[in-house]
């Protein structure tokens, strides 16, 4: 019997995920290429950023293309705290996240009124009007952007020069995290909750959801999270500007693997990630310098063809039909 | 036998149109109320009003001795009035369980707590044998059961069932009355707004008859079926004069 007894399916998926972080984990001990390891981080880092964007978008519902916002505050309040008064970039990420969950706040007081599309469009314009900000922010290095000191290899300053391993661990711990806060959620009051705000809001309302804090809890809970990637990101480029973490590309970047994955579902944003990361990276590389765009090209046939043969995605249409042959 | 639910002078206007005016009741501890009335007589709006979905125009709203009407629906359900909808609005993505979870935690501490509840509640209106199926799986009765279910889990004191009964067959409807019975017998309130008279009339222990946004008769089944101004208003010309 599927499903009789949520407890064990759910301890099973914390066992599952738990063996694919230490089979991840040991994925260096054959993989000495540092080029392959570079990927392998952003995969990783995808993974995380994804599985953060999911619990807004994927459970509540509220579509964001505006989560480049909340990577860039993480970003630049990680390097900005450590180059102007010394903070260490672990809290430098943590605070970058507080910001980000009240920044979210802020923006989705007036947002969470707008319904569908509308939101979306509110998300997407928000964040263009933080990445001109920034572009002109001259106490934040404005379109000149800032760059991390080097201060030598060392993990209380989270930098390293001669190694992509530290990074490596730090990502696969990120997307465990983001992984084990959704699978914490999932079966929990807001777990339920959001799910119900994204199905139908008014029947929501009538059983007791106030709807409207839902929606923040969740956006504040996925910006918090998206910040400390957008932390993270800034370490290990070790410079940054506007342009190179608050694009809207960023925003799509977050959202895709999530969307090819399964909105929505726990392990949607992980196995996008792994799917479309090397893509994008492998034609990045072959198509060159001529090649800047294309890979947003393989995106979008990416999508079309999951949205032609499986809306769900590719975790969605896995679990539909394990339901039909236990029905 | 005191009031649960007190409905003072209540107006709702949408721009000129007078949806309710003045429209007073009372709904009495226990009691199963029918609210009746021709279509457009403002029994969606008084049942909107009551669940907390717009505020009146004017008037007050008191329950269980408290005034309630400037509390939003979730609030409303939170001291113990739970609707359903006359189109119903299933969680579609998610397993019936899970639909009903969702109304468990307005009591519920946690999960298993809700899970807990929600599978008593499924037993109780005859749906525990589709727990597990998703919403969008269940069969147009079934999806009404469901509704019922998921406002029941929110222990309400008030139950308030909007055409729960509509599109059912005779036989699904009879099974319906008997669910409906039951509720009541578990020390629940209900208000029902219903069109098909067969059913609504054996059940009630009162209807309330409006028309054109006021309340023309109140009393008794048996009354309300004979009063003239019910039959002129509700039952029509042509019934009155197949009558004489």
């Amino acid at each position: 019997m599927a499903g009789a007894s949520p407890d064990i399916a759910r301890r099973n998926n914390l066992i599952l995920a738990i063996c694919v972080a230490a089979a991840v984990a040991c994925l260096p001990l054959v993989v000495k290429d540092v080029y392959i390891q570079n990927m392998l981080v952003l995969t990783l880092m995808y993974a995380a950023l994804s599985q953060s964007w999911n619990i807004l978008s994927g459970y509540c519902g509220q579509i964001s293309l505006g989560h480049a916002l909340y990577f860039g505050i993480g970003a630049y309040a990680t390097l900005l705290l450590f180059t102007k008064f010394g903070v260490l970039p672990w809290f430098g990420m943590v605070a970058g996240g507080a910001i980000a969950a009240v920044v979210a706040a802020a923006v989705g007081y007036p947002c969470f009124r707008l319904k569908g599309h509308y939101f979306v469009i509110a998300t997407i314009v928000i964040a263009e009007a933080g990445l001109l900000l920034m572009l002109n922010w001259d106490w934040a290095g404005a379109a000149m952007g800032i760059e991390v000191p080097v201060r030598g290899d060392s993990w209380a300053k989270f930098q390293f020069a001669r190694s992509k391993l530290p990074y490596f661990y730090f990502a696969l711990g990120l997307a465990l995290v983001a992984w084990i806060v959704t699978w914490k959620i999932e079966d929990s009051r807001w777990g339920y909750w959001w799910r119900a705000v994204k199905d139908n809001a008014e029947a929501a309302e009538s059983l007791g959801v106030v709807v409207f804090r839902s929606k923040m809890a969740a956006a504040a809970v996925s910006a918090f999270l998206t910040a400390v990637g957008g932390g993270f990101y800034a370490q290990f480029v070790s410079y940054i500007d506007p342009e190179s973490v608050m694009s809207f590309q960023f925003s799509l970047l977050m959202a895709l693997p999530a969307v090819l994955g399964g909105i929505g579902t726990l392990w949607g944003p992980a196995v996008g990630a792994a799917i479309l990361i090397p893509i994008t990276e492998v034609t990045r590389s072959y198509a060159g310098g001529t090649g800047k765009g294309f890979d947003l090209i393989v995106y979008g046939l990416l999508v079309m063809g999951i949205a032609l043969g499986r809306p769900e995605g590719i975790v969605g249409a896995f679990s539909a039909r394990k339901r039909a042959k236990a029905a | 036998m005191s009031a649960l639910l007190e409905v003072r002078d209540l107006t709702q206007r949408f721009g000129g149109l007078v949806a309710n005016a003045d429209v007073s009741i009372d709904v009495r501890v226990g009691e199963i109320l029918g609210l009746i009335g021709p279509n457009g007589a403002g029994k969606s709006t008084l049942f909107n009003a009551i669940a907390g979905v717009r505020k009146p125009t004017e008037g007050r709203i008191g329950f269980a001795g408290r005034d309630v009407t400037d509390l939003a629906a979730p609030q409303r359900c939170a001291l113990g009035i739970a609707r359903t909808f006359q189109v119903v609005k299933s969680f579609e993505t998610m397993s019936v369980v899970e639909n009903v979870m969702v109304g468990a935690f307005a009591r519920a501490a946690s999960a298993r707590e809700a899970r807990e509840k929600a599978r008593a509640v499924l037993e109780f209106t005859g749906l525990g044998a589709r727990e597990n199926a998703m919403a969008q799986e269940l069969t147009p009765p079934e999806k009404r059961r469901l509704e019922v279910a998921r406002a029941l889990a929110t222990e309400p004191k008030l139950l308030l069932l909007d055409e729960a009964m509509t599109g059912l067959t005779p036989a699904e409807a009879r099974q319906g009355v008997e669910l409906v019975r039951a509720i009541r017998e578990r020390g629940v309130t209900i208000v029902m707004v219903e069109h098909v008279m067969e059913i609504v009339m054996p059940l009630v222990d009162r209807a309330i008859v409006l028309d054109l946004g006021r309340v023309i008769a109140e009393g008794a089944p048996a009354d309300i079926v004979r009063d003239e101004r019910v039959i002129t208003a509700y039952l029509g010309e042509r019934h009155r004069a197949r009558d004489a």
